[in-house]
C-alpha cells in the first residue's frame, strides 16, 4: 500500500530524517514512535507532501506520489493534527464538509455522510452548529477525526492525535478507536511518543531515533527481540504493562485451563491479555467466555494472569 | 447697537443654513476624496500586503517605504504632486492614498502572518490550493485585523482630505482654511465640525463591521466594497468646475472677500469661475500653466521668480494694504523704548524693495534672518546685540516670508537699540491666529496690513468701507483709531510698502493676449464666449 524508499530530509545541516525505508500493508496500523525531535512529524508530512523530501521516493498503491498534483494526492489522504487544526471560523458541520466540498459532492450527500459520522463518533447533532472553540478538547479531536474520515480516504495520517487529552479521555477514545469499523479498513500511520498508546493501537511499531529507524516490527518483536540496547531501554520503564498489551490471549491459549462455558460475556482470543483483564472490570464479570477457533473456554481473572506469567517464564528461558 | 449685533454676530447655524449648498457640496467632495483614495489604497495595499507574506524578504522594504511616505508632511506631499499631476482632484487622491497605504499593508501583513499555522497546515493537508487557502482561511481569519487597518486609514484620510483644498480639490478644507484666513469663526466651524463628525461616523461604522461575529463577516466582506464604491461615486456628482478658456485659481481668503473675488464680480462683472487653491502652491501652478489667472500680493517675491505680472486694478477695488507693526498698549507701557525702535523702519521699505526681499527668501532661499540683516546693514540700521535682559518682547508673524523678514528686522533692532530681549513666535497661520494671539496677550506685536485690519478684523459696514478704501491715509487713520478703541492696540507708523491684493498672469500670456488691466481681462473673456 505505502512504500517509502530511502527517504531523507535535511534542514540545513540537521538530518531530520536520514535515509529511512519501510512499507505499510493494506489496512495495517503503523505507529511511528520515538523521542522528541527524532523526525516523526517530518516523516509523516512527507507522505502528504506538506514537506518535500531532500531525497527518496514514496509510492502509494504502486504510484509515485511525486507524479501527482499535491492537491489531488492530499484529498485522498486523511490527516489529523495534534492540535486538531479546525477552522475557527467554520462551524463543526462546515469543518467536516471541507473535503467533500472540494470534491464537489452535492449537499444531500454531504449531509447524509456527516450524520452518519457523528453518530459513529459519538458527537451530538446540536454540536454541528457550534464553533470549535465551544467544544471540549476531546470533542474537537473527534471533529478533527470526522473531518479526516469524511471522504473515506484509504490512507490516514495522524500526528499525535490524542496527545492533548487527559488519560481517562484518552483511554476512552482508544477503545472507541479500536472499535470503529471505518478505521478497520484503513491504512493508518500514526505518530506518538506514548509507548502505551503505540502498543495498544499499533499492528507494527517503527521506533525512531535521530532521523533513523532503529527497529520496526510487531509489539511482541520489539519487546522480546529488541535489536539493541536503545530499544530495550526505551521500553524498560513500562515493560510489564507493555507485555500485557503485546501478548494476545491466543498466544497463551495452551496454558489456559480447559473449562465449560460459565458467564455470559463472550470474547475472541485475538485481543491482548491487557484488554482481557480490562474486560473483567468493565463488564463486572467473574468469568469470560473466550473463543479461539472452534473452541470456547471460560476463564477467570486469576487463571488468565497465571497463564500469562507461565508464558513469560517460558519466553525468558528460551 | 442691536442692529449692528444682528448684522455681525451671525450664528453658526445661520451661516450653515446660508451656505448649505456649499456645505453639502464640500461634504460630498470630502467623502468622495476620502473613499476614492481609500478604495484605491485597498486595491493596492491588500494585494501588496498579501504578497509580502509570501515573499517575507520584501516585507521590510515595502513596510519601510510605506512608513516613510506617511512621515512626509501633507502640504509637502501635495506640493510634490503639482509638477507630476497638476492641481485638482488627481494629485489629492494620490496623496491621500499614499497616506492610507501603510495601515492597510501593515495590518494585512500582520493579520495574515498571525493566522494559526496549524489551521493553514490543515487546509493544505485537505487539498486546498493556495488561492482556496487565501480566500477561505487566511483572509477571513485576518479580516478583523485588516478592517482595523482600513479603519485607521479612513480616519487619517478624513483628516488629510481637509488639506486637499490647498490644491483645488475641494472638500471641507475650503471652509476651514478660508475661515482661518478671513478671521471667520463660523466658517471655520462649518468646515471643522462636519469633518470631525465624518471621522467619528466612519470610525464608528467600521468598528461595527470589525466586531461583527465571524459568521456575519462573510457577508461583510461583500457589502463593504459595495458601500465604499457608492460613497466614492458621490464625489463625481458635484465635481470641481473649471471656467472658460482661462483657468483662474484664487486663495480661499481671496474667494470670500469683498475686496477679492466678490468685488471682482460686483464691480468689474468679472466671472472667471475660479477654483480654490492654497497660496503655497498657487504661483507654482501658474508657472506650470495649470492656472492662468491667480490672486496674489503685489510685493510677492514669486512674482519675479515665476515671470508673473500684476494686472492693473483700474477700478480700484483692492484697498490699500500698508504694513505697520501693531502693538498692545500695555506692552508699549511695559517697554518704553519699544515704539521709537520699531519706528526706525518706518518709510524705509518700498514696494520694489519688499518684492526684492521676498524674492530672496522665496526664490533664492536665503534665510529671513540673513535677508533682514543685509537690509539693515545696507541702511546703516544694524547694531550689535546688547544682550539685554530687561524683559522679553514677544514678536509674532503670520506664516509667510515677508512677515518672517519683518519679524527678524524687528528682533535685530530691539536687540541692538534697547536692553530688552526678544522671543519670536513666527508662523502663526493666518490673520485670525495672529490677531487672537496678540489680543490674548500671547504676543506683544506683529506686522499687520491696513486693509486686513479694516476688512478681516474690524469688518465695518460696506458703506464705511467704500468711503475709506480709495484713500490710503483715511484707511490708516480709521483702523488706528478703531483698534485703539476696541482692542487697546496701537498701529505704529507704516513701513512704506503696500502689499495689496492683485490679479496676476504669466507675463508672456498677458502680452500675447494684450491684457494689462482687469478690465482688459474681462473684455478678453467676454469676447470669445
Ligand atoms: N521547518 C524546519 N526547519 C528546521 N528544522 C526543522 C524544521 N522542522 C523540523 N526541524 C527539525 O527536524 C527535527 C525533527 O523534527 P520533527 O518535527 O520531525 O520531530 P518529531 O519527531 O515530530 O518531534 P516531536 O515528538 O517533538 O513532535 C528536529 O530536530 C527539528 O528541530
Ligand atoms: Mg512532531
Amino acid at each position: 500500500m505505502i512504500k517509502v524508499e530511502q527517504l531523507s530530509k535535511h534542514f540545513c545541516d540537521i538530518k531530520a530524517v536520514d535515509n529511512i525505508s519501510f512499507e505499510v500493508a493494506d489496512n495495517e496500523k503503523l505507529i511511528l514512535l520515538g523521542t522528541s525531535g527524532c523526525g516523526k512529524t517530518t516523516t509523516l508530512k512527507m507522505i502528504n507532501r506538506i514537506i518535500e523530501p531532500t531525497s527518496g521516493t514514496i509510492f502509494i498503491d504502486g504510484k509515485n506520489i511525486y507524479d501527482q498534483s499535491p492537491e489531488l494526492l492530499r484529498r485522498g489522504i486523511g490527516y489529523v493534527l495534534q492540535n486538531n487544526g479546525l477552522f475557527p471560523h467554520y462551524t463543526v458541520a462546515e469543518n467536516i464538509a471541507i473535503v467533500p466540498q472540494l470534491l464537489k459532492w452535492d449537499s444531500k450527500r454531504i449531509e447524509k455522510r456527516i450524520a452518519e459520522l457523528i453518530e459513529k463518533l459519538h458527537l451530538s447533532k446540536d454540536q454541528l452548529k457550534a464553533y470549535p472553540n465551544e467544544l471540549s478538547g476531546g470533542q474537537q479531536q473527534r471533529v478533527g477525526l470526522a473531518r479526516a474520515l469524511v471522504a473515506d480516504p484509504p490512507v490516514l495520517l495522524m500526528d499525535e492525535p490524542f496527545g492533548a487529552l487527559d488519560n481517562v479521555t484518552r483511554s476512552k477514545i482508544h477503545a472507541e478507536f479500536k472499535a470503529l469499523d471505518e478505521l478497520k479498513r484503513k491504512t493508518i500511520i500514526m505518530v506518538t511518543h506514548d509507548v502505551q498508546e503505540a502498543f495498544e493501537l499499533g499492528d507494527r511499531i517503527s521506533l525512531m531515533d535521530k532521523g533513523k529507524i532503529v527497529q520496526i516490527g510487531t509489539p511482541t518483536e520489539l519487546l522480546y527481540k529488541p535489536v539493541n540496547l536503545f530499544v530495550e531501554s526505551f521500553l524498560k520503564e513500562q515493560r510489564l504493562q507493555l507485555e500485557f498489551k503485546a501478548v494476545r490471549i491466543k498466544d497463551i491459549w495452551a496454558l489456559l485451563p480447559y473449562s465449560k462455558k460459565v458467564g455470559n460475556v463472550n470474547l475472541y482470543a485475538d485481543i491482548s491479555v491487557w484488554s482481557g483483564m480490562e474486560s473483567f472490570k468493565s463488564q463486572q464479570a467473574d468469568y469470560l467466555n473466550i473463543t479461539h477457533g472452534d473452541e470456547t473456554r471460560s476463564v477467570g481473572f486469576e487463571q488468565l494472569v497465571t497463564a500469562f506469567y507461565k508464558y513469560q517464564n517460558g519466553r525468558t528461558h528460551e | 447697537m442691536a442692529a449692528r449685533m444682528n448684522e455681525h454676530q451671525q450664528t453658526l447655524w445661520e451661516f450653515m443654513q446660508q451656505q448649505s449648498d456649499k456645505l453639502l457640496m464640500q461634504t460630498m467632495q470630502h467623502i468622495g476624496l476620502t473613499f476614492i483614495s481609500l478604495i484605491i489604497a485597498v486595491m493596492i495595499g491588500l494585494p501588496l500586503g498579501i504578497w509580502i507574506t509570501r515573499r517575507r524578504y520584501f516585507s521590510g522594504i515595502v513596510l519601510g517605504t510605506a512608513g516613510i511616505l506617511q512621515t512626509i508632511p501633507s502640504i509637502a506631499l501635495l506640493g510634490f504632486m503639482i509638477p507630476l499631476l497638476g492641481i485638482g482632484v488627481k494629485p489629492a487622491i494620490v496623496a491621500l492614498l499614499l497616506y492610507a497605504l501603510l495601515p492597510i499593508i501593515r495590518n494585512t501583513y500582520t493579520g495574515i502572518t498571525g493566522v494559526d499555522a496549524a489551521v493553514k497546515e490543515a487546509a493544505m493537508a485537505m487539498g486546498m490550493n493556495k488561492w482556496q487557502i487565501l480566500f477561505k482561511v487566511e483572509l477571513p481569519l485576518a479580516m478583523s485585523v485588516i478592517l482595523a487597518g482600513i479603519r485607521t486609514a479612513t480616519v487619517i484620510n478624513v483628516g488629510v482630505a481637509t488639506l486637499a483644498s490647498y490644491i483645488a480639490a475641494g472638500g471641507l478644507g475650503e471652509f476651514i482654511f478660508g475661515g482661518i484666513s478671513l478671521n471667520n469663526t463660523n466658517m471655520i466651524l462649518a468646515g471643522a465640525i462636519p469633518a470631525a463628525l465624518l471621522a467619528i461616523l466612519f470610525d464608528f461604522l467600521l468598528s461595527r463591521l470589525q466586531y461583527l461575529n465571524l459568521r456575519k463577516l462573510k457577508t461583510a466582506t461583500v457589502t463593504l466594497p459595495l458601500l465604499l464604491i457608492i460613497l466614492a461615486s458621490v464625489y463625481f456628482i458635484p465635481s470641481v468646475a473649471y471656467g472658460g478658456k482661462l483657468k483662474a485659481g484664487f486663495t480661499p481668503e481671496f474667494m470670500g472677500r469683498q475686496d477679492g473675488n466678490l468685488g471682482l464680480e460686483s464691480k468689474y462683472g468679472l466671472k472667471v469661475h475660479p477654483i480654490v487653491i492654497s497660496d503655497a502652491v498657487m504661483y507654482k501652478a501658474a508657472y506650470e500653466k495649470q492656472l492662468d489667472v491667480i490672486s496674489g500680493y503685489s510685493t510677492d517675491g514669486r512674482l519675479k521668480a515665476y515671470d508673473l505680472i500684476v494686472l492693473d486694478d483700474d477700478k480700484k477695488i483692492f484697498p490699500p494694504y500698508y504694513a505697520a507693526p501693531i502693538v498692545r498698549e500695555d506692552a508699549l507701557k511695559q517697554f518704553p523704548d519699544l515704539e521709537k525702535t520699531l519706528n526706525l523702519l518706518s518709510g524705509k521699505i518700498t514696494d520694489s524693495i519688499m518684492s526684492d526681499l521676498n524674492y530672496r527668501t522665496d526664490y533664492l532661499h536665503q534665510s529671513p534672518e540673513k535677508v533682514a540683516e543685509d537690509f539693515l546693514r545696507s541702511h546703516d540700521l544694524l547694531k550689535p546685540s546688547r544682550n539685554g535682559s530687561n524683559g522679553i518682547v514677544r514678536i509674532g508673524s503670520k506664516i509667510f516670508g515677508e512677515q518672517y523678514i519683518l519679524a527678524s528686522m524687528y528682533t535685530m533692532l530691539i536687540r541692538g537699540y534697547t536692553d530688552y530681549d526678544v522671543s519670536t513666535k513666527t508662523g502663526l497661520g493666518g490673520t485670525k491666529i495672529c490677531f487672537d494671539a496678540l489680543n490674548n496677550n500671547q504676543i506683544d506685536l506683529y506686522p499687520e496690513y491696513t486693509g486686513t485690519g479694516l476688512l478681516a478684523i474690524l469688518q465695518p459696514s460696506s458703506k464705511t468701507i467704500d468711503s475709506l478704501t480709495a484713500n490710503k491715509n483715511k484707511t490708516y487713520d480709521y483702523v488706528a483709531s478703531e483698534f485703539k478703541k476696541k482692542y487697546n492696540i496701537k498701529w505704529l507708523k507704516p513701513i512704506g510698502f503696500n502689499n495689496a491684493y492683485a490679479l496676476m498672469m504669466r507675463e508672456r500670456q498677458a502680452k500675447q493676449l494684450h491684457i494689462k488691466t482687469i478690465s482688459d481681462l474681462k473684455r478678453y473673456l467676454e469676447s470669445n464666449q
